[in-house]
């Protein structure tokens, strides 16, 4: 009798052992395959760049801005005019988003009746899941004329169409999340702050949004993220002219947008197939790079307030 | 009483949407004197003393009603500069709550937001509000450190020093020991005690040794209600309502 208790007791305890080993290999896979995926786009961005430069020059790549690949005399592969394209429209973005992003966030709250930021703020959330396409098409037909007619020029694809257009990408990240850690400073700070006779403004600049910093520049690094690797909105608002722009009313052709329009359209398997994937590569690294700025700032501040 | 009084609440009532916190409350704090304010748990007592400089203004959807005169002036009408208020009427809250920033700029704060820059003065008094909260000795060396590097006790003599920077004329303290251990309450209890020369100082406790060592007045509440308001040793010696007795015996709360 009690043998046979025990004997069901050790064949539980081994099932239980099962299944529990079951579940944690399971959730180990799970967790594994995005560190998979990420390895393996990395892997194959650089297995597929590093034919390039057999017959391209690492510095001119990087160093020259002239890119044509397909000229019959001599082919040019530099990617510079792209990669301060991609910059200038980048950096254009964020100069609208970060300021109006932390204004919207600062209202939201802070001034605005906890009603309107139970509307607001989903309806900012769903902002962010327009179709690039669709902005786009709003850079087309309203930012575009729209520009050409204020600054008296021929058309409006230009730099600072793209810098409108990703600005609008990206404020509902910037919003949101800068939102969210103004939201998650103390009360306590607000009160002490206001406590000492400081206007709501003092409190908001001087105390809340120092506290919420290392959310805030979370924020803007995610939007810069996202503005930096959208394509499909700069390759209908920004022109594509391949010359190094010099200014925001040139029209640019960033690298993402270089990348789209040429690979439909590129033999496979030749030094300028090759070329698309190395400026993937190097998109790739830019973006890991901002990445990684924002989670080493992130870091620091996150040590000081301990 | 012959005191001359800074604070009086007439028919104070206070509610949080349409629950009553306050009824009928009749507070008098004296000029120069430490008022402390007993009660058990949900009695309204920080509901008061936070009235006392409209803290409570930051809560959504409450309303006072009654007249709460400090000098005289009714700060509950609609023309009181609360910003101005609250200068006057400093706070002292129940947890330490520094600011991320260092020692200095800590106290510097208050000072800066009236616009104070010139370094000397704001280094002068620096200097005299951790001197008046006992504190520039311990920390006169580490000026530039971050303010969360201080213990929970130090953190609330800066807090008290944050206070006493913008020259209030009254401050509250409301439960300023409630998250700290005994030594730093005696420290704190002490520096109380010398504040009462310079300040008008009102005290919420639930600790009632501590109401009875720092105070001169306590009132007693329980309920949302003011059950009785004497000078300190008549509560605590031969209270004249039943319920403060068996308070402050322990019976109950």
């Amino acid at each position: 009798m009690s043998d046979l208790k025990v004997d069901v007791r050790a064949n539980l305890r081994k099932r239980s052992a099962v299944k529990e080993a079951a579940i944690k290999a399971f959730f180990f896979v799970n967790g594994i395959t995005a560190v998979v995926v990420l390895l393996g786009i990395f892997g194959l961005l650089l297995y597929t760049s590093v034919p390039a430069f057999r017959e391209i020059d690492l510095k001119e790549f990087l160093g020259s801005p002239a890119w044509d690949p397909t000229s019959p005399e001599k082919a040019e592969y530099g990617i510079l005019s792209m990669v301060v394209s991609t910059f200038l429209v980048t950096i254009g973005a964020l100069v609208l988003a970060v300021p109006i992003g932390l204004g919207v966030a600062s209202y939201l709250s802070d001034v605005a009746h906890w009603r309107v930021r139970e509307i607001v703020k989903p309806v900012v959330e769903i902002l962010a899941g327009i179709p690039s396409v669709v902005v786009g098409f709003l850079g087309i037909v309203i930012f575009g004329p729209a520009i050409a007619g204020i600054f008296g020029l021929s058309h409006g694809l230009n730099a600072l169409n793209g810098s409108i257009l990703l600005a609008i990408m990206s404020l509902p990240t910037i919003i949101s999340i800068s939102e969210d850690s103004l939201s998650a400073v103390p009360q306590a700070y607000a009160e002490a702050s206001l406590g000492l006779g400081a206007t709501r403004w003092q409190t908001l600049v001087r105390v809340k949004i120092p506290a919420a910093l290392s959310g805030i520049i979370a924020a803007v690094m995610l939007g810069m993220g996202r503005a930096i690797g959208e394509t499909m909105t700069v390759l209908m608002a920004t022109g594509n002219a391949r010359s190094f722009p010099t200014g925001i009313f040139q029209s640019v052709r960033t690298m993402t947008a270089n990348i789209a329009i040429e690979l439909g359209e590129v033999p496979y398997h030749t030094t300028h197939y090759y070329a698309l994937f190395a400026i993937g590569l190097v998109l790739f690294i830019i973006t890991f790079l901002v990445n990684m700025a924002a989670d080493i700032v992130l870091r620091k501040y996150q040590e000081r307030e301990q | 009483m012959d005191e001359r009084l800074k604070i009086k609440t007439e028919s104070l009532n206070f509610y949080y949407g349409a629950k009553q916190a306050l009824q009928n409350v009749n507070l008098a704090c004296p000029e120069k004197r430490v008022t402390a304010i007993i009660g058990p748990s949900g009695c309204g007592k920080s509901t008061l003393i936070r009235s006392l400089n409209r803290m409570n203004d930051v809560i959504p959807g409450v309303r006072a009603e009654g007249r709460i005169l400090i000098d005289g002036v009714d700060i509950l009408s609609p023309r009181q500069d609360v910003v101005e208020l609250r200068r006057n009427v400093g706070m002292v809250f129940q947890k330490p709550n520094p600011f991320p920033k260092s020692i200095f700029d800590n106290i510097a704060y208050g000072l800066r937001i009236n616009g104070l820059r010139d370094r000397q003065k704001l280094a002068e008094i620096v200097e005299r509000s951790l001197r008046g909260a006992a504190l520039w000795e311990e920390v006169k060396d580490r000026l530039r450190d971050n303010a969360f590097s201080l213990s929970g006790g130090q953190q609330q003599r800066l807090c008290i020093a944050r206070a006493l920077a913008v020259e209030p004329e009254v401050i509250l303290f409301d439960e300023p020991c409630s998250a700290i251990d005994p030594i730093a309450t005696a420290k704190i209890e002490e520096l109380i005690f010398k504040l009462k020369e310079d300040y008008t100082v009102v005290i919420v406790t639930h600790n009632m040794q501590q109401a009875a060592r720092v105070s001169d007045f306590t009132a007693f509440m329980m309920l949302g209600e003011m059950i009785e308001f004497d000078r300190t040793d008549k509560i605590f010696t031969n209270p004249s309502n039943k319920m403060t007795e068996d308070y402050i015996t322990g019976r109950f709360g």
